[in-house]
């Protein structure tokens, strides 16, 4: 009892102390980089936030969600809500865009819940059209606008410490309890059902958390652009965060993160072709998914690999020959 | 153990049973045979909770615990999720094995205790091994890559996790070779004789009346025979229906 409990107590100091270094480590950085490339470090935290989401929906429970943009506008407009017309602090305008997200996450879920796969899409489709037309005609928000004078809050530090935490979290939820049974309803409804996953609350849970992600990611973006307007979040950005998810390995926490670097930085690289810029990303896209279908980093076991390495670093060191 | 009572179910029009009555004792084993279609694995998955009965008169009772249907004393009816069923200590392998294939062995075998809320213990691991020496030795493969046989053993291995009280399975030998059926028929019946009360449905009605105890013979969607299963192996139409005489 007493291991397990030194166990946590040494994972919490050391996600703490991450943290604390992550913050540092980016406080350094936004002193020294260029404001162009801070500003891609900016929209890289935001999307890894963005996409660890939907990699959750789609990769670990396996619904296939396009109505990623649409948790993010409202994450975005009720964090700038909160900060601008009640002059709340940012972080709880950052926590009060996740709620809402995540609130709607889960009214979302329910209804759509006996859905699966192409009609869970559409039914999402719909949900972010909804969305975005509310928000278009609601005074509150500026209408089509737009939401004018979000002070720019979001710093390099705050973006880093909270990807970095929702990494970890991320990675700690897919060797849990409830990781592990939100794998088993992707890889087998009926199966998982059998033996006592409650698939309803799976799905929900992973729907929550996974729009959470999108209502943080949404304050992040809004206190960063400082104007949002609806037409940032249409289907466009749904689809992108899509590609990102599955362009890195649908399921895989490394391939998302590395899905969402790559398809966040390529657009800015391609610049110096101009009007060729997205031509060549999008051909970009389907060489990837002609050679790599399951992803760059699908089907690819991280902690398999490592401990293969060490065992090998291991043999070699007592004399065996690879 | 485990009572069903007048249970109808149907499949949006189609009516797929029809006031079916059967009982499982404790520590017996009870086959279902029947043709393709008769309604076995639909009695099973209702058993399970994965489908609801149709008629409200309908009662399942498992130790004395309604998992459908109303006490006769109460109007509150119950219809228990299949989480609940897992719980209270039934156990279904589904019919084609059905593992995570993209799980290690022993992760697969982590699900099967899902139910259970704690962590399992190295004497449940044990005891999956103890039946089936094999998954040992693939405990760190992916469930997709095993053959059939090892699956259908991992499926088993995986319910036995739960520490069921009952068993439920569905088609065993389906897909195996026939050596591999008698093994994991032999299996079945250590299973058995360790404790745990088991509900067989099985095309194969020669092997499933050699292993159980009691036997229903189902005809579209009706019970149309019970019995000992020694006696219903002798019956004349059995023999002519289901073991090709």
């Amino acid at each position: 009892m007493r291991n397990i409990k030194n166990n946590w107590l040494v994972q919490v100091i050391g996600f703490v102390l991450v943290l604390i270094m992550t913050g540092l480590t980016a406080q350094g950085l936004s002193r020294i980089m260029p404001p162009y490339y801070l500003q891609i470090g900016f929209f890289i935290g935001i999307n890894v936030i963005m996409a660890l989401g939907l990699n959750l929906i789609a990769g670990a429970t396996g619904q296939l969600s396009l109505g990623h943009s649409a948790f993010m506008s409202i994450g975005a407009y009720a964090s700038a809500i909160a900060t601008v017309t009640l002059h709340l602090p940012f972080p709880v305008g950052i926590l009060l865009g996740g709620l809402a997200a995540c609130l709607f996450g889960i009214v979302i879920g329910f209804p759509t819940l006996r859905l699966s796969g192409d009609y869970l899409a559409i039914a999402t489709l719909g949900f972010a059209e909804i969305v975005r037309v509310i928000f278009t005609n609601m005074q509150i928000t500026g209408g089509a606008i737009g939401f004018l004078g979000i002070k720019n809050l979001t710093t390099f530090p705050v973006i880093m410490i909270l990807t970095v935490a929702m990494i970890a979290v991320m990675m700690w939820l897919e060797n849990s309890r409830n990781g592990r049974a939100m794998l088993a309803v992707r890889e087998d409804e009926i199966a998982a059902e059998s033996v006592g996953v409650n698939i309803t609350w799976y799905k929900i849970q992973a729907f929550a958390i996974g729009s959470f992600c999108a209502g943080v990611g949404g304050a992040l973006f809004a206190h960063t652009t400082t104007f949002i307007q609806p037409t940032d979040f249409g289907f466009m950005k749904s689809i992108e965060f899509l590609n990102m998810v599955v362009l890195g390995g649908l399921g895989s926490i490394p391939g998302t993160i590395i899905g969402s670097v790559v398809l966040t930085t390529a657009p800015e690289f391609l610049r110096f072709m101009a009007n060729y810029r997205m031509l060549v990303y999008g051909l970009l896209l389907i060489i990837m998914m002609i050679f790599r279908p399951h992803g760059l980093l699908g089907g690819f076991n991280f902690r398999q690999a490592i401990s293969r390495a060490l065992f090998l670093g291991r043999r070699i060191r007592q004399g065996a020959k690879v | 153990m485990l009572r069903l009572e007048n249970i109808d179910v149907s499949y949006g029009r189609i009516r797929a049973l029809q006031s079916v009555s059967l009982q499982v004792k404790e520590g017996e084993i009870v086959a279902l045979i029947g043709a393709n279609g008769a309604g076995k694995s639909t009695t099973l998955r209702t058993i399970s909770g994965l489908l609801k009965p149709a008629n409200k008169e309908g009662r399942i009772v498992f130790n004395r615990k309604h998992i459908f249907g109303s006490p006769p004393n109460s109007s509150r009816t119950a219809s228990l999720k299949p989480h609940t069923i897992v719980q209270l200590g039934v156990s279904q392998v589904p019919e084609g094995r059905r593992v995570f294939p993209k799980m290690s062995v022993h992760e697969n075998l982590l699900m099967g205790a899902h139910s259970r809320k704690e962590k399992p213990l190295q004497e449940d691991y044990e005891r999956v091994f103890h039946h089936f020496p094999r998954l040992k030795e693939r405990r760190k493969q992916l469930a997709g890559t095993l053959s059939g046989g090892e699956q259908q053993m991992l499926a088993i291995g995986r319910s036995l996790m739960s520490q069921p009280k009952l068993l439920l399975l569905d088609e065993p030998s389906m897909g195996l070779a026939p050596l591999l059926v008698e093994e994991i028929f032999h299996i079945i019946e250590d299973i058995n004789s360790s404790g745990t009360t088991i509900m067989l449905v099985e095309q194969n009605a020669h092997l499933a009346l050699e292993i159980s105890d009691r036997a229903y013979v189902l005809e579209t969607g009706r019970i149309v025979l019970e019995g000992s299963s020694q006696e219903l192996a002798k019956n004349p139409e059995v023999r002519r229906a289901y073991l090709g005489d």
